[in-house]
C-alpha cells in the first residue's frame, strides 16, 4: 500500500477527521500519527460507525476527539480497561487504544500488562515521547536515567522501562515499534497492528518538540539513523548501516554486530528475522540500552513478535454458546425460584 | 420422666463449632426445614475472619444464628435460646450470645484437655461446669463417639465418619423443635448423588441423633412453633448477595439489554461475581478485572457500547473507583455500583458489618458529582433495590450506588417470589435514527429530555457518531468546552438530572406508628429489622413512637422534610459514627439525635429499645 496522499485519498482521510480543532503544539509528532491513522482507516473496509478510539489522559489522549468515529476520552491510565469492557461486550467494533508513556506505563501500567496477557483484540498505540507533556515536562517512566526535568533538576534516578520487554513479559501477542518521523513505516505498522487479531502493542517514538525535543534524534537524524536503526523484515537477515554494511549474528544467545565489509560472513550466518520466534523476539527487545552511544546494537523497528492465538472475546463467545447449550433459553421464573421453594396459602 | 411439649412464639438457635465442622451447612439446613414448616425467620452466618485459623482455636470458630417464629421475624435475634457448641473454642467465642438460663448443647468430645488448651482456657478450668453454675442449662452429648458408633458398619474411615457429626447434632435439634427430617434427607441425597455412601452416612447420623434425643430424654421439654401469618405466595430463602444477582438478571431480561459486570474479588461482595458468572446465557458478561479501577472502567466501556454496566465491591474497593464514578457522571452513562459495606476504615473488619459508607456514596468524589444512592433494608430487599438501581441508572443515564452490607449480604430470610410478568419495565433512552432515512438533522449527544436525560446512542449507527470524555462538555454538542457559563450550566444540569429522579421514586411513608407525634425513628439500610423490632416492642409497652425507613438516600423522597417536621423529636440509629444524621440536619435543618454502634454487628434490639424509651423520660 502506498502512503502517498493523492487528492482522493485526502478526501477519504478527511472523512475520518472530526470537526474539532486539533490542539497539539505546532511540530508535535502527534500530528503525523493522527494523519497516518486517518489515512489508513478508509483503506481497511471498516465503517467509521464501527470504530471506537479510547484514550486516557495526556497529550496523545486527545486523539479520539479528532477522529470522526466513536470514541471515549477516559481517565488517566484506564484506556485499556475501558476498551476491554467495550470490546468484550461489542466484539463487532474495531477498538483502538491511544496512550502515552505516562498514561500507559506509569499510572495505567497495570491495565496495559493485563490486557496484553488476556489478548483482547485491541490495537494499542503507545505514543512514547519519554516525557510528561500535558503536565509540562516532568520525567516519565521511559525517560533516560539522569534525565534533567522540572521534577528532576539533578537528573532522574529511575531506570526507564523497556516497553517491549515488558509487553513480551506480559505475554503480548503482537509487538512492534515505529516512529513519527517515518510516516511510511508508521502506516505499515498501523496496518499490521490492525490486522493482528489479539492485543497489538505498537510503540511509536513520538517527538515532543516542547519538552523533550530530539529524544529520538539518533534514530531519526539522517546522519546517524543508519547506524542506530534496524528495520526488521520477515525472513530477511538483520542488516543496518549505510548500504547495509552491518549485520547481526547470533553467537549462541548473544547478538553480535558484524561489519560485513571487514569480516567474511555469509548471509546465512546472519540472524534471519522470524516474527514468530519468541526467543529471538525477546533478544530483539533487549537491543535497548543506549546502544547508539557505544556503537553497540541498533534499535529494531518493525514487528518484533507476532503470534496468533485465540482472543479473549472469541473464547468468551464460546463460553456463552456453551452456557446457552447447557441451560437453554433464559427462564427467569425458574431462576428466581431456585431449588427450594414453598407455598404459603 | 416424660417430656413436656410446649408451644413457643419465637426461638433463636445458634450453631457454632470449628470452621471444619460444617456449621454453615447445618444452619442452612435447619433454616430451610424451618421455612418449609411455615415459620418466618431471619438468619445470620458469622464466619471466622481468618480462612486458615488453626483448628480448635477461637479464631477458627464459625457460627450460624437463626431466629424463627410463629410471628413476623425481622432480625436474626440479639441473643439465642439454644447454643450448640462443637468444641471449647465455640463455647468461648459464643457464650456471651446466649440468653440467661439458655440451653447449651455441647459436644463433650470437643472439651478434652487439648481442646481447652487450643481455646486458651486455663488447664484446670471447667468452662461447661462454670456455665452451668451461672444458670445455663447444660446438655452434654458425646457427639463424636455416638456418630462413630452410629456409622461403625458403614465401612467409612474415622475421618469420614467424623464429618457427619454435624448431622447427628442437627438430628438432635430437629427433635427438640419437632421438625421433619425429610427436607434434609432430600437435600443430602441430591448433594451426594455421586457418593451415595456419604449421603447414607449423613442421613443415618441425623436419624440416630433424632432417635438419641427421644431415647435418652436428654431434654425435659420439646417445643412446637406454629406457622407464622405470612402473606400467601411462593417463597424461597435468599441472601442479599443472591438477591442482587437475581435482580441484575431480571433487569437484563426486562430491559432487553446485555449486562456487563466488571468486578474484583472482595469480601463480602464476591458472591455477586460468582453468581453472575454462572448466568452467561442471560446475556450477562462477567469480567474479573485486574483491580477495582479496571472493574469499574471496563463496565463504563461496556455501557458506552450499550450494556448495563455494573460493578460490585465493598467500601475500600469503591474508594478506588471514585474517579471512575465521576467519569461516568460526566459521560452520563448508566452504571450500577453495588457496595456491600463492611466495617472500615481501610481493611477494617472485612467479615463484619457496618453502614459507614453513606458519606462515601453521597460525597466521596472530586468535584460536584451527584449520583443516585439507594440502600436495601434486608436480604430480600436487595432484589427490589438492585432492580430499582438498574432501572434508575438506565432510564436516567446516571451512576447509581446501591448500598448493601455484610449483614444482609450473607444473612437470609424468606422472599416472596415476584411474578415475572409484574416486574415493571425498564426503558432505556436508546437513540437509533434510521441510517438511510432522509433525516439529516445533526445528533446532539448532550441534548436532554424533560428529566434532563441525554440520549443513549451506541456505536454502530452512522448518524450518531460522537465522542464523549471526562472533560467538561458543551451543552448539546458534547464538544470540549472551557466556557465558564457552560460549566455552571452543566454542573446544574447534572444536579437537576439527579434531583429529577425524586419525581419517580415513592413518597416516604411511616412504617410504624402515627404520622405525627413525640418521636420519629429514622433508619436506612440493613438496620430495618432491628429498628422495626425495637419499635414494635416499645409500642407494645405503650410508647408513642413512630418509624420511617429510607431506601432512597439521593435524591431523598420529596415529602421527607414535611414528614420529619410533624414530630417533636427525631432519633437516627446507624451502624456508623453518625452519617445520615448529618444529611438530615443539613437538608432539613431539623434537630436530630443519633444512636450509633460500631461493633461490626447488627444493632441489638434491646439496646435500641432502651434508647427509644429513654427519649420519653
Ligand atoms: S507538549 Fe509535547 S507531546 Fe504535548 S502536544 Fe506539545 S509537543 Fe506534543
Amino acid at each position: 500500500m502506498s502512503t502517498l496522499t493523492t487528492p482522493s485519498k485526502e478526501k477519504k482521510r478527511k472523512s475520518y477527521a472530526s470537526n474539532q480543532e486539533v490542539r497539539w503544539c505546532p511540530g508535535c509528532g502527534d500530528y503525523t500519527i493522527l494523519k497516518q491513522v486517518q489515512t489508513l482507516l478508509p483503506t481497511l473496509g471498516v465503517e467509521p460507525e464501527n470504530i471506537a478510539f479510547v484514550a486516557g489522559i495526556g497529550c496523545s489522549s486527545r486523539f479520539p476527539y479528532y477522529m470522526d468515529t466513536y470514541g471515549i476520552h477516559g481517565i488517566h491510565g484506564r484506556a485499556p480497561a475501558i476498551a476491554t469492557g467495550l470490546k468484550t461486550s461489542r466484539p463487532d467494533l474495531s477498538v483502538w487504544v491511544i496512550t502515552g508513556d505516562g498514561d500507559g506505563l506509569s499510572i495505567g501500567g497495570n491495565h496495559l500488562i493485563h490486557s496484553l496477557r488476556r489478548n483482547i483484540d485491541l490495537n494499542i498505540l503507545l505514543f512514547n515521547n519519554e516525557i510528561y507533556g500535558l503536565t509540562k515536562g516532568q520525567y516519565s517512566p521511559t525517560s533516560q536515567k539522569g534525565h534533567i526535568s522540572k521534577s528532576s533538576p539533578q537528573g532522574s534516578l529511575d531506570n526507564p522501562f523497556n516497553p517491549l520487554s515488558l509487553a513480551l513479559g506480559s505475554r503480548g501477542t503482537f509487538l512492534a515499534r515505529t516512529m513519527d518521523r517515518d510516516p511510511k513505516h508508521l502506516q505499515k505498522m498501523l496496518e499490521r497492528s490492525y490486522q493482528h487479531k489479539g492485543t497489538s502493542l505498537l510503540e511509536i517514538y513520538q517527538n515532543c518538540i516542547v519538552f523533550n525535543d530530539g529524544a529520538f534524534e539518533p534514530y531519526t537524524n539522517k546522519a546517524t539513523r543508519n547506524k542506530t536503526s534496524l528495520y526488521l523484515q520477515q525472513d530477511q537477515p538483520l542488516l543496518f548501516g549505510e548500504n547495509n554494511r552491518y549485520g547481526v549474528r547470533l553467537d549462541g544467545l548473544k547478538p553480535v554486530v558484524v561489519d560485513l565489509q571487514e569480516e567474511e560472513v555469509s548471509a546465512d550466518e546472519l540472524w534471519i528475522h522470524d516474527e514468530s520466534d519468541k526467543t529471538k523476539a525477546w533478544l530483539l527487545t533487549t537491543f535497548f540500552e543506549n546502544n547508539f552511544k557505544d556503537n553497540l546494537l541498533p534499535r529494531p523497528f518493525g514487528v518484533l513478535y507476532s503470534e496468533q492465538i485465540p482472543t479473549y472475546e472469541e473464547q468468551l463467545q464460546i463460553q456463552i454458546e456453551q452456557a446457552k447449550e447447557r441451560h437453554g433459553k433464559p427462564d427467569l421464573e425458574k431462576l428466581l425460584k431456585g431449588n427450594d421453594t414453598w407455598v404459603v396459602r | 420422666m416424660s417430656v413436656i411439649e410446649k408451644h413457643k412464639k419465637v426461638v433463636t438457635v445458634r450453631f457454632s463449632g470449628d470452621s471444619g465442622d460444617g456449621i454453615q451447612l447445618t444452619g442452612s439446613q435447619f433454616s430451610n426445614t424451618t421455612a418449609l414448616s411455615g415459620n418466618d425467620l431471619s438468619t445470620f452466618p458469622d464466619y471466622p475472619a481468618e480462612i486458615r485459623a488453626p483448628a480448635g482455636s477461637v479464631h477458627g470458630v464459625s457460627a450460624f444464628q437463626i431466629n424463627f417464629g410463629s410471628q413476623r421475624i425481622h432480625t436474626p435475634g440479639d441473643s439465642c435460646d439454644v447454643l450448640v457448641v462443637m468444641n471449647a473454642a465455640a463455647l468461648k467465642a459464643n457464650i456471651t450470645s446466649l440468653k440467661p438460663g439458655g440451653i447449651i448443647i455441647a459436644n463433650m468430645d470437643g472439651f478434652g484437655k487439648k481442646d481447652l488448651a487450643l481455646a486458651r482456657y486455663d488447664k484446670t478450668s471447667d468452662p461447661l461446669g462454670d456455665a452451668k453454675k451461672s444458670g445455663f442449662q447444660l446438655i452434654k452429648i458425646d457427639v463424636t463417639k455416638l456418630t462413630r458408633e452410629s456409622l461403625k458398619d458403614t465401612g467409612l474411615s474415622t475421618k469420614e465418619m467424623d464429618r457427619s457429626k454435624n448431622m447427628f447434632v442437627l438430628g438432635v435439634v430437629y427433635w427438640l423443635y419437632n421438625r421433619p427430617l425429610d427436607p434434609t434427607i432430600e437435600f443430602l441425597t441430591s448433594k451426594f448423588k455421586s457418593k451415595p455412601e456419604i449421603a447414607e452416612a449423613n442421613i443415618k447420623a441425623m436419624k440416630d441423633g433424632y432417635s438419641f434425643a427421644i431415647a435418652t430424654e436428654v431434654f425435659s421439654e420439646r417445643y412446637t412453633i406454629e406457622a407464622a401469618p405470612i402473606e400467601p405466595g411462593s417463597y424461597r430463602n435468599i441472601t442479599g448477595n443472591d438477591a442482587v444477582v437475581l435482580a441484575i438478571a431480571s433487569a437484563a431480561q426486562t430491559s432487553d439489554l446485555p449486562v456487563f459486570l466488571g468486578s474484583y474479588p472482595i469480601t463480602p461482595a464476591s458472591e455477586i461475581l460468582h453468581g453472575l458468572s454462572k448466568l452467561k446465557h442471560y446475556g450477562i458478561t462477567t469480567f474479573q478485572a485486574e483491580d477495582e479501577i479496571a472493574a469499574i472502567t471496563s463496565a463504563i466501556g461496556a455501557s458506552y457500547g450499550g450494556s448495563i454496566g455494573v460493578t460490585s465491591s465493598s467500601g475500600p474497593g469503591v474508594a478506588l473507583k471514585s474517579e471512575a464514578i465521576a467519569l461516568a457522571t460526566m459521560l452520563e452513562l448508566p452504571l450500577v455500583i453495588i457496595n456491600v459495606q463492611r466495617a472500615g476504615p481501610s481493611t477494617g473488619l472485612p467479615t463484619k458489618t457496618e453502614q459507614s459508607d453513606l458519606f462515601q456514596a453521597l460525597y466521596g468524589r472530586a468535584g460536584d458529582c451527584p449520583v443516585a444512592v439507594l440502600a436495601a433494608r434486608s436480604p430480600a430487599d436487595c432484589y427490589a433495590m438492585t432492580y430499582e438501581a438498574c432501572k434508575i441508572a438506565v432510564e436516567h443515564m446516571i451512576p447509581v450506588i446501591m448500598l448493601s452490607d455484610g449483614y444482609i449480604a450473607n444473612g437470609a430470610e424468606p422472599w416472596k417470589l415476584p411474578e415475572v410478568k409484574d416486574l415493571y419495565a425498564i426503558k432505556p433512552p436508546l437513540y437509533r435514527p434510521a441510517e438511510n432515512g432522509s433525516d439529516a438533522s445533526p445528533f446532539f449527544p448532550y441534548s436532554r429530555n424533560e428529566d434532563f436525560v441525554r440520549p443513549w446512542a451506541i456505536p454502530g449507527n452512522k448518524k450518531t457518531i460522537h465522542r464523549i470524555g471526562g472533560l467538561e462538555k458543551e451543552d448539546q454538542t458534547g464538544n470540549i468546552s472551557y466556557d465558564p457559563d457552560n460549566h455552571q450550566h452543566m454542573t446544574r444540569m447534572r444536579e437537576e438530572k439527579r434531583d429529577a429522579i425524586a419525581k419517580k421514586i415513592p413518597l416516604q411513608t411511616i412504617d410504624e406508628g402515627p404520622d405525627q407525634g413525640p418521636l420519629l425513628v429514622v433508619g436506612w439500610g440493613s438496620t430495618y429489622g432491628s429498628i422495626k423490632s425495637a419499635i414494635m416492642e416499645a409500642r407494645e409497652e405503650g410508647y408513642a413512637v413512630s418509624f420511617t425507613h429510607l431506601k432512597y438516600l439521593s435524591p431523598l423522597p420529596l415529602n421527607l422534610g414535611d414528614l420529619l417536621s410533624r414530630f417533636d423529636k427525631i432519633l437516627v440509629p446507624e451502624i456508623n459514627n453518625g452519617q445520615l444524621i448529618h444529611v438530615l440536619r443539613d437538608t432539613y435543618q431539623v434537630q436530630v439525635e443519633g444512636f450509633n454502634k460500631v461493633r461490626g454487628q447488627p444493632l441489638k434490639v434491646h439496646e435500641l429499645k432502651a434508647a427509644i424509651i429513654e427519649e420519653f423520660s
